[in-house]
């Protein structure tokens, strides 16, 4: 099976493809893709060098146009998908149906791949996206049971990827308005969830408190592990109940799920954390290429070490095995 | 601590401690010049600090008696350091081998972070710029202070490894040959 890696930097796309990766995902640095934060992702320059990179060592590269263009700014994710082109991508990766019908049009060389932030959740809608704008590729959201990927993989020709480790979105994606309720920017618009402008930590005694757009969203003793400042993952109290409200900040970690999912007919697996270091790419990375190498050979799956790596330093399999309270 | 938190070395107590002597204007100067030649040779990082490049930067390792005031200046750096805490747009603290560990690519910061061994206050946003910015420059800050030691460098080099081997402390760019 394909792993799938993220890259943030050109820094983290060498320590990805160094540690193993079949194929990295990147996006440019501004609001076409879903990770469009401070300091992060590629220049025109840097995604041509790291394409190119990539290539000489034997690695695909896919660019994130993931986003969804504003009304009267789609010259900007036009653009993106004309230099993705030029740049040497193997693919761009697209939510928008517009975009998609602009760069099956356009661009009829480029391979075209779904976002999951398209939330195509059954056969038909990948059948669809496949027949009006050639998408050779979906990435499937992280609501789906194992059975359910392999009841969509028997209905179509498409290829599909899943998520396999990183952060957990339970939404519908790409239709979560809780961080543009929070702070008017949000992931499908604007590259951001719970964007770092609207950040507010306090250390009080030990004890963390974080502030999203001025609301609390959750406080954390000395002692426990913190999570990311997302709305999702807010800890919150109603009457005397006090609880994490949509779901408990952990990651997912489906490296156990890896024969299975490869008996369900799924291509490639994704790995999430654009916005993490080069040193989680490489742990990470290194760690599913031997998974996947074991699961080829049919040996055991090997001990993953990954747990210091997740949030909240707990881990889940999340839908594939849906045993959410 | 949790189960599965990295363990960071403590800077020992006894040299934490008498470093409460040492004058701080040299050490100062000295680490001056090393981020100015820092500058020189890794303008992309600056460049990707972007807007952020103007914020000014209180890096307190928790187990020293110094705090770092950095100013990145686009490109034209500023340290200064002082036994005082200090005041500016974002505070990041933790132990230094935990910082420097970052900095080398020996940990990520995300998930020192989650297990709360890293703190950050303050303008967040800047915080990440220069986490993203200072990883994606793949620095060497022990090949750096062997480049400046000129004759010395060589023996320099050595002990710097010798530290980092008798401390566990991250004082090279960690790398791993391609496994694939």
């Amino acid at each position: 099976m394909e792993i799938v890696c993220p890259a943030g930097t050109p820094a983290s796309l060498r320590a990805a493809v160094k540690a193993g990766a079949h194929t990295v995902y990147c996006g440019f640095a501004d609001e076409t893709n879903a990770r469009n934060f401070p300091g992060l992702n590629f220049d025109r320059d840097e995604m041509r060098e790291g394409v190119k990179f990539a290539h000489d060592h034997g690695a695909k590269v896919l660019v994130a146009i993931n986003t969804y263009p504003r009304a009267g700014g789609e010259a900007i994710w036009h653009r993106a998908v004309a230099d993705a082109e030029a740049s040497g991508a193997d693919a761009v990766i697209l939510a928008d149906l517009g975009l998609l019908a602009y760069a099956a049009k356009h661009h009829p060389g480029l391979r075209r791949h779904l976002s999951v932030q398209a939330a195509a959740a059954n056969a038909d809608m990948l059948n669809f996206y496949a027949s009006e704008f050639g998408v050779k590729r979906v990435v499937l959201p992280r609501v789906l049971s194992v059975p359910e990927i392999a009841a969509i993989n028997a209905e179509t020709e498409v290829e599909t990827e899943v998520f396999v480790f990183g952060g957990l979105c339970v939404m519908a994606e790409g239709r979560c308005s809780l961080s543009s309720y929070a702070t008017g920017l949000s992931p499908n618009m604007n590259g951001v969830c719970s964007p770092a402008s609207h950040v507010e930590y306090h250390d009080d005694h030990g004890a963390l408190s974080a502030k999203l757009g001025g609301f609390t969203i959750h406080k954390v003793g000395a002692d426990e592990p913190a999570p990311y400042p997302t709305l999702c993952k807010g800890c919150f109290s109603a009457g005397d109940a006090t609880g994490h409200l949509f779901e408990d900040p952990v990651s997912l970690n489906a490296e156990k799920l890896i024969p299975q999912l490869a008996k369900a007919g799924v291509t490639a697996l994704k790995i999430e954390g654009r916005q993490r270091s080069r040193s989680y790419v490489a742990q990470v990375v290194r760690n599913f290429r031997a998974a996947v190498e074991a699961q080829a050979a049919g040996r055991p799956m090997p001990e993953g070490m990954l747990a210091q790596l997740t949030e909240g330093q707990a881990a889940t399999a999340g839908a594939y095995k849906k045993t959410w309270r | 601590m949790h189960d599965h938190a990295v363990q960071l070395p403590v800077f020992p107590r006894l040299p934490a401690l008498a470093l409460r002597g040492v004058p701080l204007t040299p050490v100062a100067l000295a680490l001056g010049a090393f981020a100015r030649r820092m500058a020189l040779r890794h303008p992309s990082m600056f460049k990707r600090l972007g807007d952020y490049g103007a914020a000014r930067f209180v890096l307190d390792p928790t187990d020293l008696p110094v705090t770092l005031l950095l100013e990145p200046r686009a490109g034209n750096p500023r340290l200064r350091l002082s036994r005082k805490p200090m005041q500016g747009d974002a505070r990041i603290a933790g132990p230094l081998s935990g910082l420097l560990g970052m900095v080398h690519g020996a940990y990520d910061g995300d998930a020192l972070f989650f297990s709360r061994d890293l703190v950050i206050e303050g303008d967040t946003a800047a915080v990440l710029a220069l986490r993203n910015a200072i990883d994606d420059a793949e620095l060497d800050l022990a090949a750096e202070a062997a480049a400046m030691s000129g004759p010395f460098g060589a023996q320099i080099r050595r002990l710097i490894q010798l530290a980092e081997t008798r401390t566990g402390v991250a004082l090279s760019r960690h790398e791993e040959d391609p496994l694939w």
